[in-house]
């Protein structure tokens, strides 16, 4: 476990909310897609942006900077909605950019600090360095919340 | 030659079964779910051997041997009775129906193509 | 047989799917005899479809099952042939050894063990019924089966005529045929010629018992043939030749003498060639018939021919339903361009647009009908929950089906499944009273439990009653109090009352089992009922029982809606629901108190709802002048007026689930595609005025990992 190899394993997707980089594994990533007008969900949390036409499938749209506490800019048509796919389950990431993808070693993964203030700690995986700057790598799991309505 | 098979069964698993076993080794099969559908489908053909189960809904193994026996045409056509009951009361009662023959289900198809060959030569 | 496509998996398949008809046949003739209307048949039908699961199951080796399908066969067997009516207990316990019989099934069909102790159990209770030891030899006789290979060993069939080397038995062979064995199509020349196969054959055709042409009776045998027979086999071997005829013939077998059978030759004729047309004057069976049997009887006109019936891969059908629905959407975005590029409504463009519709339309109805199902599967499984769930609590229940019949959507059907057995095994456990209880309140000890479906305005309607002692509404509400669930001073009607178990977190089982209602999980009841784009509703009355309705739609493709605007967000309503329209005068509104409004309509008054408000959309209006309303019916009969802000269309739409979204809005049923790509919601009316009544706490909208922050938003 400890051996270290110089073959970069790790493919991250680098973007911009509310001017903060963030990435996600490229794993996760099965599209982006340019803005397009959500339809509202009623009564919806306000992290939840509403649901757009995905090739005749109704994909949620999650408004990223809500749901991780930055303020929220008003979206343009330079926004992005990056389509993640977890457990099965297709979600769209409203985010500012989408910046670059970048390979790297598992290795050069660091953990977060504990901060147990700070509303984003326990959905950033890891943070990593990129060109000095800091990129936070974001837990899709702990992102995307999992249906609770489920029968039992 | 080929010969031509009548099998009248209400399983479904049996019926494609009795296929299975005869059809790749030459037999030409028909098939019918009872006793009535298999009246039905001899107005219309001339088999060399019939097949038939015992227990079927409408009309059973034993109403169909007798029907089939009353017809001139089919008088002397083989019927071999297709049936899990090997009691020999069973036996007795479906060759004093008119068949000719039984075989004990469940049989291999080396079973079924040789009683076939048993009452066809 | 190639082994990418090997027959015998299909077959095995086909036995499966052919043992669950089997299984439901044998539950409908139970379900007949249980309610006495059963006739001689009916024990048959019984009989007839564990025997041919037995049947199968032999032919795939399937031990468990053809040990069992044995047992109980032959105890209905015995109750058939002797022509026994079975009591109440006898079928209730037929019913459990048919359970079982499927957990077999089931489980040798996925490969899996089924514990052997339940079906000992049974069998003992089935032997014990007609007062017979456990029968183990001929059971296990049963199950010494060959298993069906693909390959066919044509071995002995194959025996040469002539065998190469010398053989070194003669057998010596008399056989006489009697009229019986020409009766039963055997055939003489056919039964030498498999006997010469054994060897070497020299058969004799005895004609000494012929008598002159004149005097011959077709119907009387009289030749008889003599076979000297080399061949390497055993008399076992030569007499299996002629089991079928065991009976039908004079057989004579024995071993000769190498130089013995030259002893009668002067006397007898000519070697017959067993492959030419034996004998002089055979009797041919089918000349001049003396006394015909009856003719067949002709089939019965209440009989309906069975109906061909073609098996089609559901994944085959998803997929047209899939494309039927893309049609669909298509369709509606190319009259909307035609629309918007001006075309007059008479040009042969639109004309032709009509008739598309119309051909689409009747596509869609014939792609739905192909997944439509009766309910009885649905039904059936329902019936054993009863029985299961009567026996664990130790009463006495009697579910009546009505509508079995009723074809639903398959998916919807399957995914009742898990919220029906939660809704039943509630009523039983719940809704009805322990059998004392009951007597003492002037009921019959045995409860019953009433399932029935129905179609009623393109909708299907199921609905599950029972007749126990109704909802116990100071505890329900007591129980809402503690919780919580609603303010102390809060005064609930009835039905607002019962609507308090649907809440989220109403309740535990702990806290209801005392009590003469019900509430364990029915909000995840109502969850899995509105994810069908269904609702349930409640009805009870104290004393006399509950009654849940389950409303939905026929399909979960398509709805003939509503397309309206909701504060500048179009959405849809399901048309069924809309019972008229109207625009609202000044005078029509009248406040009952602040934030309860109710209009006019023809003398009588209807609650009214602002749409847009109450999907948080917008503040409420203050003045409704000139609004329009859609005056919509309720399960309940009720009626209610909804505010909106313009009406756009009324058109089929597709339907797509929501059921991916991390998030579940209430009131929302499901969501459609509209002709310019953009995504409308689908309004269940019901659903959004239901979730006013019972004003939720914020927390229940929430999902459970992000309510903490989310208050910090909203407060």
């Amino acid at each position: 476990m400890a051996e270290k190899t110089g073959s970069k394993d790790l493919e991250l997707l680098t973007f911009k909310v509310a001017d903060q980089e963030y990435s996600l594994d490229i794993m996760s990533v099965r599209e982006i897609r340019g803005w397009t007008r959500t339809t509202p969900m009623p009564h919806a949390p306000a992290y939840m942006r509403g649901v757009i036409n995905l090739r005749g499938t109704v994909l949620p749209v999650m408004d990223l900077a809500r749901r991780l506490n930055l303020p929220s800019q008003d979206t343009n048509d330079r926004n992005v909605i990056i389509v993640v796919h977890l457990n099965g389950v297709m979600t769209g990431l409203l985010v500012d950019a989408v910046s670059d993808i970048v390979a790297m070693r598992r290795d050069d993964l660091k953990p977060p600090p504990e901060m147990t203030s700070d509303a984003q700690a326990s959905v950033v995986r890891a943070l990593t360095v990129i060109d000095d700057r800091m990129i936070r790598v974001l837990d899709l799991g702990a992102v995307v919340p999992a249906r609770t309505d489920e029968i039992a | 030659m080929t010969l031509t098979v009548l099998a009248v069964d209400d399983s479904r698993t049996m019926r494609d079964m009795i296929r299975l076993a005869l059809v790749p080794n030459g037999f030409s099969v028909h098939v019918a779910e009872d006793g009535l559908d298999g009246l039905d489908v001899l107005s219309g053909l001339a088999p060399d051997v019939i097949i038939t189960d015992i227990n079927m809904p409408r009309m059973d193994g034993f109403g169909f041997i007798d029907a089939v026996r009353a017809q001139e045409d089919h008088r002397a056509t083989p019927i071999l009775v297709l049936t899990t009951e090997s009691a020999a009361d069973l036996k007795m009662r479906a060759r004093n129906a008119g068949a000719t023959g039984w075989i004990v289900k469940p049989f291999d198809p080396g079973k079924l193509v040789k009683a076939l060959h048993m009452v066809t030569g | 047989m190639s082994d990418q496509n090997d027959p015998m998996a299909d077959i095995r398949a086909s036995f499966f799917v052919e043992c669950e008809e089997l299984l439901e046949a044998l539950q409908d003739g139970l379900g007949s005899l249980d309610d006495g209307v059963g006739d001689s048949e009916t024990i048959n039908v019984v009989f007839r479809a564990v025997h041919s699961i037995k049947g199968g199951a032999g032919a795939f080796g399937l031990e468990h099952l053809v040990r069992f399908a044995h047992r109980y066969e032959t105890v209905l067997d015995e109750v058939r042939s002797n022509g026994l009516t079975p009591d109440h207990e006898n079928v209730k316990l037929f019913f459990r050894a048919a359970d079982h019989l499927s957990d077999l099934v089931r489980a040798s069909r996925d490969g899996l063990t089924v514990p052997q102790d339940a079906g000992d159990a049974l069998l003992a209770e089935l032997d014990a019924m007609l007062g017979t030891p456990a029968e183990t030899d001929e059971a296990s006789a049963q199950v010494e089966f060959t298993p069906l290979g693909i390959g066919i060993d044509l071995g002995d069939l194959d025996a040469p005529f002539d065998a190469g080397s010398a053989p070194s038995t003669r057998w010596s062979i008399r056989f006489q045929p009697r009229a019986e064995l020409y009766e039963t199509g055997n055939e003489p020349q056919i039964l030498l010629r498999n006997l010469a196969r054994l060897g070497t054959a020299d058969v004799t055709c005895d004609v000494g018992a012929l008598p002159l042409l004149l005097e011959l009776s077709p119907e009387t045998p009289h030749l008889a043939w003599t076979i000297a027979l080399d061949a390497d086999v055993s008399e076992a071997e030569i007499r299996e030749v002629f089991e079928f005829v065991d009976g039908l013939c004079d057989l004579e077998v024995s071993l000769a003498l190498y130089d013995d059978n030259t002893a009668s030759t002067a006397e007898r004729p000519p070697a017959a060639d067993v492959n030419a047309p034996a004998g002089v004057t055979l009797p041919q069976p089918d000349t001049a018939p003396q006394d015909m049997p009856a003719p067949p009887p002709a089939r019965r006109a209440a009989e309906p021919p069975a109906r061909s019936v073609v098996r089609v891969d559901l994944e085959r059908i998803e997929r047209l339903v899939n494309l039927v629905g893309e049609l669909v959407i298509n369709q509606a975005m190319l009259a909307q361009s035609l629309v918007s590029a001006g075309l007059s409504p008479h040009s042969d463009a639109m004309n032709g647009l009509e008739e598309f519709q119309r051909l689409t339309r009747d596509i869609q109805d014939s792609v739905m009908m192909i997944r439509a199902q009766p309910v009885k599967s649905l039904f059936q499984r329902m019936s054993r929950i009863v029985r299961e769930a009567s026996a664990a609590v130790g009463k006495e229940v009697r579910l009546v089906t009505d509508g079995e019949a009723t074809e639903v959507d398959k998916t919807v059907i399957e995914r009742l499944a898990d919220p029906l057995t939660h809704m039943i095994r509630n009523a039983v456990d719940h809704g009805l009273e322990p059998g004392a209880d009951r007597v003492s309140a002037g009921k019959s000890a045995e409860g019953t439990v009433r399932l029935s479906a129905a179609h009623r305005s393109g909708r299907v309607i199921i609905e599950l009653s029972d007749d126990g002692g109704g909802i116990n509404r100071p505890r329900v509400l007591q129980i809402a109090r503690t919780k919580g669930l609603i303010p102390p001073e809060a005064s609930l009607s009835d039905t607002e009352i019962d609507n308090l178990l649907f809440l989220p977190g109403f309740s535990t089982a702990e806290s209801v089992s005392n009590l003469s209602g019900r509430g364990v999980g029915m909000d995840v009841v109502r969850t899995a009922i509105q994810q069908l784009g269904g609702r349930i509703s409640i009805q009870s009355e104290s004393g006399q029982g509950t009654t849940f309705t389950i409303s939905l739609p026929l399909t979960l493709a398509v709805l003939d809606g509503m397309v309206v605007d909701v504060a500048g967000e179009t959405m849809v309503l399901p048309l069924n629901v809309v019972v008229e329209t109207l625009s609202l005068g000044p005078d029509d509104v009248q406040m009952l108190r602040p934030g309860a409004e109710l209009v006019r309509v023809r003398g009588g008054f209807v609650p009214l709802y602002d749409l847009g408000a109450m999907l948080g959309y917008r503040s409420r209006r203050t003045d409704y002048t000139g609004c329009i309303v859609l005056l919509i019916s309720l399960d309940d009969g009720n009626r209610a007026a909804l505010v909106i802000d313009g009406i756009e269309d009324q058109r089929q739409v597709v339907i797509k689930g929501l059921d991916d979204s991390f998030f579940r809005a209430p009131g929302i049923a499901a969501a459609t595609i509209l002709g310019d790509g953009q995504i409308a919601l689908i309004l269940d009316p019901a659903d959004v005025i239901a979730g006013c009544l019972v004003p939720l706490p914020v927390d229940a909208r929430l999902p459970d990992r992000s309510s903490k922050e989310e208050r910090l938003e909203h407060g």
